[in-house]
């Protein structure tokens, strides 16, 4: 009879215990979910104001100016030029690295060579930032005739550098996930080493390399720092990379630092940025989930 | 780090000097002298670096008086300091009548004091060897609000210049530097192109500048002083003889005789009333005027002549409200109007 109680108590507190978990879990639910309504509602309110067609097709972007144009291209094509020049780095070096460290290195270069490139990832974006503007910008204008100061392609190719990590790390675990009975297949009928990594592996690991270059793009498109320090704050509609632009979340970082009014055009105009910046990242991180899921289905 | 973000980071590193400072003053006795209190201080990056001087000097002398020194422009600081949330505020423009009537809402009053003259500054990169001067005209074309995105190669501003790419850079709409520029320049204050780098720290600009071969900026003549090795100071001429004829190249010398026109200016400290009953305010704003002779030209401004800092120092005596330059900037504020104006309000 004295069991029941202690047990019950034991019980209850076993129910307050799962309730804080679940209130836990909820927290970041919940905060998305107010971040989700705070941009929808600063949105809506804003193209009461400004005309989606004119959002869309006007080529300029001046809000805080005398001559108010409201078009997102040149942020929308700074962002993609900077996260195009990244990718055009980290998915080749990403993928031929993940390639090297999954088929080729001896297990104790692995060992080695892995932590220290994951160590790339550690270090702070501001970092980068500076490094861009600082060292790369000064050295690639001694070959590159006619790059400014402020430029896409110097912090393209840092940030190329550090997203490299998460595309080698992740294309390799799903390098490793192919089964080595496929490889000894391979192998059993003559194919060399170089044949069955690329005729063989990729392949069989592509859904999981697709994967990481989608997150890949997605750290790209948010990446704020490094944009923000080394290529400059003029939204122009171009696709040079050799002159100052700015990003998406280079503008909201700029009007974030002046002192930008509640409630005023103005500010509004970082939430839709805000907005336009969570749907293409939204979108993206759904698309390598899918085809992450569909990757582990395969050899289950 | 100081590019970027030196305005966030002035109140660690100064909270993180007060501490320090607070440590070490444990021991002091409270002398006839030992005063303690924080002063807070926002406003213009133009007026920054004097403020922060007197700060740092006046630490010396006060040791247990903070005084934090924040940037976030012309504008923004206004606005804070018509909402009454700070002690002083600097500015590079006189303050303008909305923000004016804000702080009589707000029952904020204030005393005005001129504490220094400025020059806006034209620069190029020291690789450009095609602008030698450029006219007051010249500097419209370019910036007007209808330039943007029409007038983008230097050849349109001049037409014996290259036909390349010209990159400009220039402080951000909250910057008072901005709205003088906009106002002496353009003719209507606020009004400019939207298409060009723009930020509220100059540092940033210099680095624009410093490193784009095709890039042409303006700002305070004493971030110029600063970084004069890694840019070049174009001359310019307002087409008026009567301020020195051709094109002037802005110097202590030109600034002070108002031969450097249209883009000379006095800036401004503007002190809350109230908070001058605080000793610590008081005792600071004193030290600010009897300092301001030295220290200013130590940071690369012009110091108003000492006539100028006697009568502001009556003002402040005797707490005489309100401003004489209100209204927005003004453009052409000689010395000599600076010190009538002054004279008057004394009386």
């Amino acid at each position: 009879m004295r069991l029941l109680p202690k047990s019950f108590r034991a019980n209850k507190r076993e129910r307050g215990i799962e309730y804080f978990l679940l209130f836990c879990a909820s927290l970041s639910i919940l905060t998305t979910l107010g971040i989700v309504g705070v941009l929808l509602f600063e949105t809506i309110d804003f193209f009461r104001e400004v005309s989606i067609l004119s959002f869309f097709t006007d080529t300029q972007w001046t809000p805080l100016f005398a001559q108010k144009h409201f078009g997102i291209w040149p942020l929308l094509t700074g962002t993609i030029l900077i996260s195009g020049i990244a990718m055009l780095v980290a998915l080749p070096a990403g993928l031929l690295s993940a390639l090297y460290l999954s088929e080729y290195a001896p297990d104790r270069v692995r060992r080695m060579v892995k932590p220290v490139l994951e160590i790339l990832a550690g270090v702070p974006t501001v970092v980068y930032g500076y490094f861009a503007l600082l060292f790369v910008t000064p050295l690639l204008q001694k070959f590159v005739p006619g790059l400014a100061g402020f430029n896409a392609l110097s912090p393209g190719i840092v940030m190329g550098v550090m997203i490299l990590p998460l595309v080698s790390s992740l294309s390799e675990d799903a390098m490793q996930a192919v089964p080595r009975s496929l490889r000894e297949g391979a192998y059993a009928l003559g194919s060399t080493n170089l044949q069955v990594s690329f005729r063989i592996v990729i392949p069989a690991a592509f859904s999981g390399i697709t994967a990481s270059f989608i997150l890949a793009v997605s750290r790209a498109i948010g990446e704020t720092m490094i944009v923000a320090i080394a290529a400059g704050q003029q939204p122009r509609l171009t696709g040079n990379p050799l002159v100052p632009i700015e990003t998406m979340t280079a503008y909201i970082v700029q009007v974030s630092m002046g002192d930008t009014p509640v409630g005023t055009l103005e500010y509004k105009t970082i939430f839709v940025v805000g907005m336009m910046l969570f749907l293409s990242t939204f979108v993206l991180n759904i698309l390598s989930q899918r085809l992450r899921a569909r990757f582990r289905e395969v050899y289950r | 780090m100081r590019i970027l973000f030196r305005g966030l980071l002035t109140f660690p590193l100064a909270a993180a000097l007060v501490v320090l400072s607070g440590c070490g003053g444990d021991g002091v006795k409270e002398g006839a002298r030992g005063v303690a209190g924080s002063i807070t201080v926002d406003g213009s990056s133009t007026v920054f670096p004097i403020t922060e001087a007197m700060a740092e000097e006046f630490r010396r002398e006060q040791p247990d008086v903070r005084v934090t020194v924040g940037v976030s422009g012309t504008g923004g600081g206004f606005k804070k300091f018509s909402r009454g949330e700070i002690d002083i505020c600097d500015a590079s423009r006189p303050i303008k009548d909305a923000e004016l009537q804000m702080a009589r809402q707000n029952k904020v009053d204030f005393v005005e004091l001129p504490v220094a003259y400025d020059g806006i500054a034209i620069l190029v990169n020291p690789k450009n060897t095609w602008c030698e001067s450029i006219t007051v005209e010249e500097l419209k074309r370019l910036w007007e609000p209808s330039a943007q995105n029409k007038v983008t190669r230097w050849n349109q501003v001049r037409p014996n210049w290259p036909d390349r790419e010209i990159h400009l850079f220039g402080p951000g709409v909250d910057s008072g530097t901005y709205d003088y520029f906009t106002g002496a320049i353009v003719g209507k204050e606020g009004a400019s192109r939207g298409d060009f780098t723009s930020s509220e720290d100059d540092n940033v600009l210099v680095q624009g500048i410093a490193a784009d071969e095709l890039a042409l900026g303006f700002f305070g003549y004493a971030y110029y002083e600063e970084n004069k090795d890694r840019l070049r100071v174009v001359p310019v001429n307002d087409g008026n003889p009567q301020n020195g004829d051709g094109p002037i190249v802005p110097t202590v010398d030109t600034v002070k005789n108002s031969t450097y026109q249209p883009l000379s200016r006095p800036i401004f400290i503007y002190v809350r009333r109230e908070s001058l009953d605080r000793s610590e305010v008081s005792l600071f704003i004193d030290f600010y005027l009897k300092n301001a002779p030295s220290l200013v030209s130590q940071v690369g401004y012009i110091p108003l002549p000492d006539e100028a800092y006697q009568l502001a120092h009556g003002r402040v005596a005797r707490k005489v409200t309100g401003s004489v330059f209100a209204g927005g900037s003004q453009v052409g504020v000689s010395v000599q109007d600076l010190l009538k104006k002054e004279s008057a309000a004394a009386e």
